[in-house]
C-alpha cells in the first residue's frame, strides 16, 4: 500500500538519474536496512535451533566434551516419550496453564469491563493495576517466597485474618497440595492486568452506534451484553489467552525463584524440568530432543489455536 | 450535565465500578508496598508476628545490602576508633565492621550497560528493518515478518544449550556484548513489529515531498521519519529496556561472574544467620523502583504500546 507510490516516482524517474538523486536504488536500501536484523535472528535464534535439532539425535553430554559424539537416532525422543516423570511434568503444566488462563481471563475481564464504565481517574487506577506485569519475575517471585511464609508472611497472615485459620498451619509453598496454587496466585497477580489491558481495547473498539440501535430495537442490558459486548471483544480475548498461553507454557523464571519445582517435583514445569536435564545432569543429547518436542508443541498449538482464532474474526 | 447518551453509564454504576477497581488496585498493590516497606524495617521487625504495618524505619537492609560485614569480638571493638559515618555506625551496633562494599553496585552496573547496550541496538536495527518494511517492496514480506515474530515463541531455555556452547567457542559467555546481542535478538522481534506500526502511520506525503525537494532516501529516513517517529521509537525503547532490565533464564544460565545482572543476583543475598529480608527487599526496591516510575509517568504511552501487537494484528 504505501511503497506503491515511491515506486511510482522512482519508476518515473529515468534509473541513471534516480541512482544520482537517490544514491543508492530503493531496493538496496531495502536490503540494506533489513538485512541486519535478519542475520542476527539466523545467528541467535534459528542456528542454535537447527543444533538443538542435531544435538537431539545424539548422545552428547557437554560436561564430556572430548567424549565421541554418537548418532543415536531417535532414541532420545522414545526415552522422553515413555519416561512417567516427563508426563508428571506436563501434568504441573496443564494444571498451571489452564487454571492461570481462567483465573486471568475471568478477572481480567470484569476488570476491564469496569474500568470502561469511565469513572474518575480510571487511567491512574489502570496504570496502578498494571504495575506488577512491568516487573521481574524473578525478583517477584523470590519476594513471593517472604510472603507466603507461615508464621511471617503477609500472604498467610491475611488469609489466617479473614478465614480465621492459623497462619502457621499451612505452607504455600511447602505443602504438596497448596503448592500449585501458590504459583497460580502469583501468576494470576503479575498478570491479570495483560489480559484487562487486551480486553479494554477490546472493548474501546465496539461502536457506540451498536449499542444505540440495540437500545432503539429495546434490547435489554442483559442480551446486549451478550450479543454484542462478548462477540466482539472475543478475538480480543482469544489473542490475550494465545499470548499468555505461550508464555506461561515457557514458564521458567516467576516458578523457579517460587517453589523451585518443589516440594519434590510436584511444580516442577516442563521448562524447570528441562533446565534441570541440561544444565543439572548435563545430558545435553537428551535435553536437546526435549526441548524440540517443547518448540514443536507450542508452535502445533499456537498454530491449530490461530486457525480457530482467525475463524471466530471471519464471523 | 451534557447531552443524554444511551451509552454512557448512570452516576450509580460509576461508582460501583470506581470502587470495586479502586479495591482490586489496593490489594494487588499490597505486596509491592510490603516490598518497599520491608526493606525499611529491622531484620526483627522484617519477620515479627502479627506483620508490623507500623515501625521504627531504619536503613539498614540498605547498608547490608550494599556492604559485606563481618563479626568481630567485644575486645577488638574496644580498640577501634569511633565510627565516622553513620552507615558505619549502624553496623557497628550489630557488633560488626564493614569488610567491604558488596557486589551489588556491580550486578547493577551490569544489568544497565546490557540493558542501554541491547536496547539501542535493537531499537537502530528494528528502525531500519520497520522502515523498510514499511516503505519498500521487500520480497517475501510478509514470511519474513513471521518469521520475525515466531522467534518468540521459542522456550529461552531451548535454545539455551547451544548458545551456551556457541558462546563458549567464541569466547562470548559471561560477556557484556554476548549478552547485549542476545538480548537484542530476543528484543528485535517486538521492536520490528511495534515499530513497523507507528512508521505506518506517519504519511508518506511528508518523504515524498522531502524526495521531491531533492533530499535522498537516507536523508528523508533521517530528517523527515525519524523525528515523526520519535514518540513511538521512545515507548518502543521503554519496552526493550524493561524487558533486558527484568530478563532472567538467559542470565543465571549463560553469565556468572563478570556479566551477570542484577535479577538472579538478588535471590542470592543472604545475610548472617538466615535470610536477611531487609536487604533482600532492599535490593529488589532499588531494581523494580524505576521500572513502577517509568510505568507511572509514561503511562499513556507504554499502554498503548502493550496491547499495540494484539490489535494491530
Amino acid at each position: 500500500m504505501s511503497g506503491k507510490a515511491v515506486d511510482g516516482i522512482a519508476k518515473a524517474t529515468p534509473p541513471n538519474i534516480a541512482k544520482k538523486i537517490t544514491g543508492l536504488s530503493d531496493r538496496a536500501i531495502a536490503w540494506i536496512f533489513v538485512a541486519p536484523t535478519i542475520f542476527l535472528l539466523l545467528a541467535i535464534n534459528i542456528f542454535p535451533l537447527m543444533w538443538t535439532i542435531w544435538l537431539s539425535f545424539t548422545n552428547f553430554r557437554v560436561n564430556r566434551m572430548n567424549a565421541v559424539v554418537k548418532w543415536t537416532g531417535l532414541r532420545n525422543y522414545e526415552r522422553i516419550l515413555s519416561d512417567p516423570d516427563i508426563w508428571q511434568t506436563m501434568q504441573a503444566t496443564a494444571h498451571f496453564l489452564f487454571w492461570t488462563l481462567f483465573l486471568q481471563v475471568l478477572i481480567g475481564f470484569a476488570l476491564a469491563y469496569l474500568i470502561n464504565k469511565k469513572f474518575k481517574g480510571n487511567d491512574l487506577w489502570t496504570t496502578l493495576i498494571v504495575l506488577p506485569m512491568m516487573l521481574s519475575p524473578a525478583v517477584v517471585g523470590n519476594f513471593w517466597t517472604f510472603l507466603y511464609q507461615p508464621q511471617i508472611g503477609l500472604f498467610n497472615y491475611v488469609v489466617g485474618f479473614f478465614s480465621g485459620l492459623d497462619p502457621s498451619s499451612f505452607s504455600m509453598i511447602g505443602s504438596v497440595d497448596l503448592a500449585p496454587w501458590s504459583i497460580v496466585i502469583v501468576d494470576t497477580w503479575m498478570w491479570t492486568p495483560f489480559v484487562m489491558l487486551i480486553c479494554l481495547a477490546g472493548l474501546r473498539s465496539i461502536p457506540e452506534s451498536i449499542y444505540e440501535a440495540a437500545e432503539c430495537d429495546r434490547a435489554s442490558k442483559w442480551r446486549q451484553f451478550w450479543t454484542i459486548t462478548i462477540p466482539m471483544v472475543l478475538p480480543f480475548l482469544m489473542l490475550a489467552v494465545l499470548f499468555r498461553g505461550i508464555e506461561n507454557f515457557k514458564m521458567f523464571d516467576l516458578v523457579v525463584q517460587l517453589t523451585g519445582g518443589g516440594p519434590g517435583s510436584i511444580t516442577e514445569l516442563t521448562s524447570i524440568n528441562l533446565k534441570r536435564e541440561a544444565f543439572e545432569k548435563w545430558r545435553t543429547g537428551y535435553a536437546s530432543a526435549y526441548a524440540v518436542i517443547l518448540f514443536v508443541t507450542i508452535f502445533g498449538l499456537a498454530s491449530i489455536y490461530v486457525k480457530a482464532l482467525n475463524k471466530v474474526k471471519e464471523r | 450535565m451534557s447531552g443524554f447518551s444511551v451509552t454512557e453509564p448512570s452516576i450509580r454504576q460509576k461508582w460501583i465500578a470506581g470502587l470495586l477497581v479502586i479495591t482490586y488496585a489496593v490489594v494487588s498493590l499490597m505486596p509491592l508496598l510490603w516490598i518497599i516497606a520491608t526493606g525499611f524495617k529491622s531484620p526483627e521487625d522484617s519477620i515479627a508476628y502479627p506483620p508490623k504495618v507500623v515501625f521504627q524505619p531504619t536503613l539498614e537492609g540498605y547498608v547490608n545490602l550494599f556492604t559485606t560485614q563481618t563479626r568481630i569480638t567485644p575486645n577488638m571493638i574496644a580498640t577501634l576508633p569511633e565510627p565516622s559515618t553513620w552507615y558505619e555506625q549502624i553496623v557497628r551496633d550489630k557488633n560488626m565492621v564493614i569488610a567491604g562494599p558488596s557486589r551489588y553496585v556491580q550486578r547493577l552496573t551490569n544489568s544497565m550497560i546490557i540493558g542501554f547496550g541491547s536496547t539501542f541496538l535493537s531499537i537502530f536495527l528494528g528502525t531500519l528493518a520497520a522502515y523498510a518494511f514499511s516503505r519498500f517492496k521487500v520480497p517475501i514480506k510478509d514470511d519474513l515478518l513471521f518469521f520475525i515474530l515466531s522467534t518468540r515463541m521459542m522456550p529461552p531455555i531451548a535454545v539455551a544449550i547451544p548458545i551456551f556452547l556457541m558462546y563458549r567457542q567464541l569466547g562470548l559467555s559471561d560477556t557484556h556484548f554476548g549478552m547485549i546481542l542476545l538480548y537484542t535478538a530476543v528484543n528485535l522481534s517486538l521492536s520490528v513489529w511495534l515499530l513497523k506500526g507507528f512508521i505506518d502511520e506517519i504519511p508518506l506525503e511528508y518523504e515524498e515531498a522531502a524526495l521531491i525537494d531533492g533530499y535522498t532516501r537516507f536523508q528523508a529516513f533521517y530528517k523527515v521519519v525519524l523525528p515523526q517517529a520519535a514518540t513511538g521509537i521512545a515507548s518502543t525503547a521503554i519496552f526493550c529496556l524493561i524487558f533486558a532490565w527484568n530478563e532472567y533464564a538467559f542470565a543465571v544460565l549463560l553469565t556468572s561472574g563478570q556479566a551477570q545482572t542484577a535479577p538472579p543476583f538478588i535471590p542470592t543475598i543472604i545475610g548472617v544467620g538466615g535470610q536477611d529480608w531487609p536487604a533482600v527487599a532492599a535490593g529488589a526496591t532499588i531494581f523494580l523502583l524505576p521500572v513502577m516510575i517509568f510505568t507511572i509517568f509514561l503511562r499513556k504511552h507504554l499502554l498503548r504500546g502493550i496491547t499495540f501487537g494484539a490489535v494491530r494484528k
